[in-house]
């Protein structure tokens, strides 16, 4: 019963990161439609941003000053676009015009130089974090502006290519940057082994602890977004436009600006599974293709629903884990001999087929609310 | 753009459209050159069957034709003097000039209130404002207070409607383009919805784009009256001059002339364009 246990929790701590990957994928596809491959490289370039900030020694000076400056001149604009309520809009022929652009050069020369003069010994994490937040806003603006924008009502495999074509991009860029090493992710999350429930069991269950810390960090995200989602104006707005798009335009709410939101927001959560997927293995370029092991996750769970994504992520974690273990054994006992493993990598995808088969939309897949 | 002289005289059109020319995907030709007027504080209705153009016009006020890959190619849309064609829909919300779509669109799953809160997006978050115009709403349409917290995919037809009209409100529009309202009503709810609209357009000083196909109810409602047919204008008037045309009565309103007439006899403006 505590192996069982054991093997459960460490699957359902698996799945937590798939479903982490698998909101990135919701979040994207319930707003704009886009069946967004690329968040698995969005996972990668928001790991190699946070890696490359903290320990600056794995790339040239150089490069790291720029993105520090990068970094800045975004965070720059971000401000400026609060503090103005929302918008650039200036009087024509004003000074006033070249504002946006005086402002990322000044906020990009001074976080080059804080990059500079932090390149020695690398970021504090409470500054690498925000500014690896800032990359992965940057990536959301670009995408928006430079690929959505231009394509908008196209069809979605055409926009979907697009996304390939995005995941490709980020894979091979960071590679020319970067180099193709294995990075450790160390943010401080403690690797150590504890027992639990050990009055309970014999010897207890062996958990790891940065399952957990893992475990818990999603759960305040998914919280957080639950909220975001649910009470503020941003979030309602959203909604409103994952329901209907040409509604949400007829009462004023600007597509474009939505669809930037939601891809930082897409962002920040490939963020946070690079942090707890990277304190457990490590960042590797193999995180582009955690896109793929979210698509059985997305058809289990639906692939417009938040809490979907989620059941269906633990799901999978935890099933193929148990399958794993206990197919052998069950094969002995049918067959006679044990089957050798191998099972963790192809369950999740079978699973994915009969849901297909029986259960097309997915758990929680659209609640479909129709009148005549 | 007016002429200085005068101002008080010429009353302000909110929209002024001139000879515009809307073309889908490139190819199709839906509008003809249209050219209408609404003026502040009036209540302009826009007529003519399945096709005619009614919600193309709409659209290409309102700026949501881009969307559906419809370009205006000729002509001009001024909004209180300012030429409007070529902004995004979000611009001209923050104008003033808000859509209310036909089929009523609203979100289905969010409630009534979320519904309308949505509506007030482009006031940020001005707290105050945004819950003195939900008070309105609900004073305007009681039977929403009621709904408030039920999902409006949900809700009624005539509730919907309601819901898509008031979230407009909370934009604190100046005009409504108001798309079909009496779309899949009964009667007897489409006499409530307009006598709201009528008391908004009073009240609250609401200039009105309607667009019907219900010619009866809304020339009753309305001061002023386009007939659009092909993509073209081909009548126009004061309100009751239109309820008395005998071509509207026989066209739109159903009550034939006097006898029954041969085909032949009637003009060939006025028949149908037929092939072969």
């Amino acid at each position: 019963m505590g192996f069982f246990l054991e093997v459960l929790i460490g699957g359902l701590l698996t799945g937590v990161l798939y479903s982490l990957v698998a909101l990135g994928f919701v979040l994207i596809f319930k707003a704009s439609g886009v069946f967004n491959f690329a968040q698995g490289a969005m996972v990668l370039m928001a790991g190699l941003a946070l890696v490359q900030l903290i320990q600056p020694t794995y790339i040239g000076l150089w490069h790291f000053v720029g993105i520090g400056a990068l970094v800045a001149a975004v965070a720059g604009l971000l401000v400026l676009r609060v503090l103005r309520g929302g918008t650039f809009a200036v009087v024509k022929g004003d000074w006033r015009v070249h504002l946006p652009m005086l402002v990322a050069v000044g906020a990009g020369l001074v976080g080059g130089l804080l990059a500079l003069a932090g390149g020695a010994k690398g970021w504090p994490l409470w500054l690498a974090i925000p500014a690896a937040i800032a990359v992965m806003v940057a990536v959301a603006w670009v995408v928006e502006r430079w690929v959505l924008r231009p394509l908008v009502n196209q069809e979605g495999i055409i926009l979907f290519m697009a996304t390939l074509g995005i995941t490709f991009f980020i894979d091979g860029f960071s590679q020319t940057i970067f180099g193709s090493n294995v990075y450790p992710l160390n943010v401080g999350l403690s690797k150590d082994p504890v027992f639990l429930l050990e009055s309970v069991f014999d010897g207890g269950i062996l958990v790891n602890q940065l399952d957990i810390s893992g475990a818990i960090i999603a759960g305040v995200l998914v919280a957080g977004l639950a909220v975001f989602f649910q009470k503020t104006r941003i979030g309602r707005a959203l909604r409103a436009v994952a329901d209907d798009h040409a509604a949400a335009q007829s009462v004023g709410i600007p597509l474009n600006w939505i669809w930037f939101i939601v891809w930082s927001v897409a962002g920040i959560v490939a963020l946070v599974a690079a942090i707890v997927w990277g304190s457990k293995l490590g960042i590797q370029f193999s995180l582009t293709f955690l896109a793929l092991k979210a698509l059985p996750v997305l058809i289990l769970g639906g692939f417009t629903s938040v809490p979907g994504a989620i059941v269906g992520g633990l799901l999978i974690g935890a099933g193929e884990k148990l399958a794993e273990v206990y197919f052998p054994a069950l094969t002995k006992y049918v067959l006679g001999t044990a089957m050798p493993g191998g099972i963790e990598y192809w369950f999740a995808y079978v699973l994915a087929l009969v849901f297909l088969l029986f259960r097309p939309q997915g758990l929680f897949g659209e609640r479909i609310i129709e009148r005549v | 753009m007016s002429a200085p002289a005068a101002p008080a005289i010429a009353p302000v059109n909110v929209i002024d459209v001139a000879n515009i020319e809307v073309i889908y995907n490139h190819v199709i030709l839906v509008l003809k050159g249209v050219s209408l007027t609404v003026p502040e504080g009036g209540i302009v209705a826009l007529l003519g069957g399945n096709g005619a153009g009614k919600s193309t016009t709409l659209k290409a006020i309102s700026n949501l034709l881009r969307s559906e890959r419809g370009e205006v190619t000729k002509g001009q849309i001024h909004c209180r003097g300012e030429r409007v064609d070529g902004l995004t829909p979000n611009d001209l919300v923050r104008r003033g000039v808000i859509q209310v779509m036909e089929g009523r669109h609203c979100f289905g799953h969010l409630t009534v209130e979320e519904n309308l809160l949505t509506g007030a997006f482009i006031h940020g978050s001005k707290r105050r404002q945004i819950a003195d115009d939900l008070e309105k709403v609900y004073h305007y349409f009681p039977r929403l207070r009621e709904r408030r917290t039920s999902l409006a995919g949900y809700t009624s037809g005539g509730e919907q409607q309601m819901t898509a009209i008031g979230r407009a409100l909370m934009s604190r529009p100046t005009t409504i383009l108001l798309d079909e309202p009496s779309m899949g009503l009964a009667p007897q709810l489409v006499e409530e919805i307009f006598d709201i609209v009528k008391n908004l357009n009073e009240q609250e000083r609401v200039s009105i784009l309607l667009a019907e196909q219900n010619t009866n109810v809304a020339l009753r409602f309305a001061h002023y009256g386009y007939i659009l047919e092909n993509g073209r204008i081909v009548l126009d008037g004061a309100a009751a001059a239109l309820r008395e045309n005998e071509d509207v009565k026989e066209f739109y309103l159903g009550v034939g002339g006097e006898g029954r007439r041969s085909f032949r006899d009637v003009k060939h403006y006025r028949r149908r364009k037929r092939w072969l």
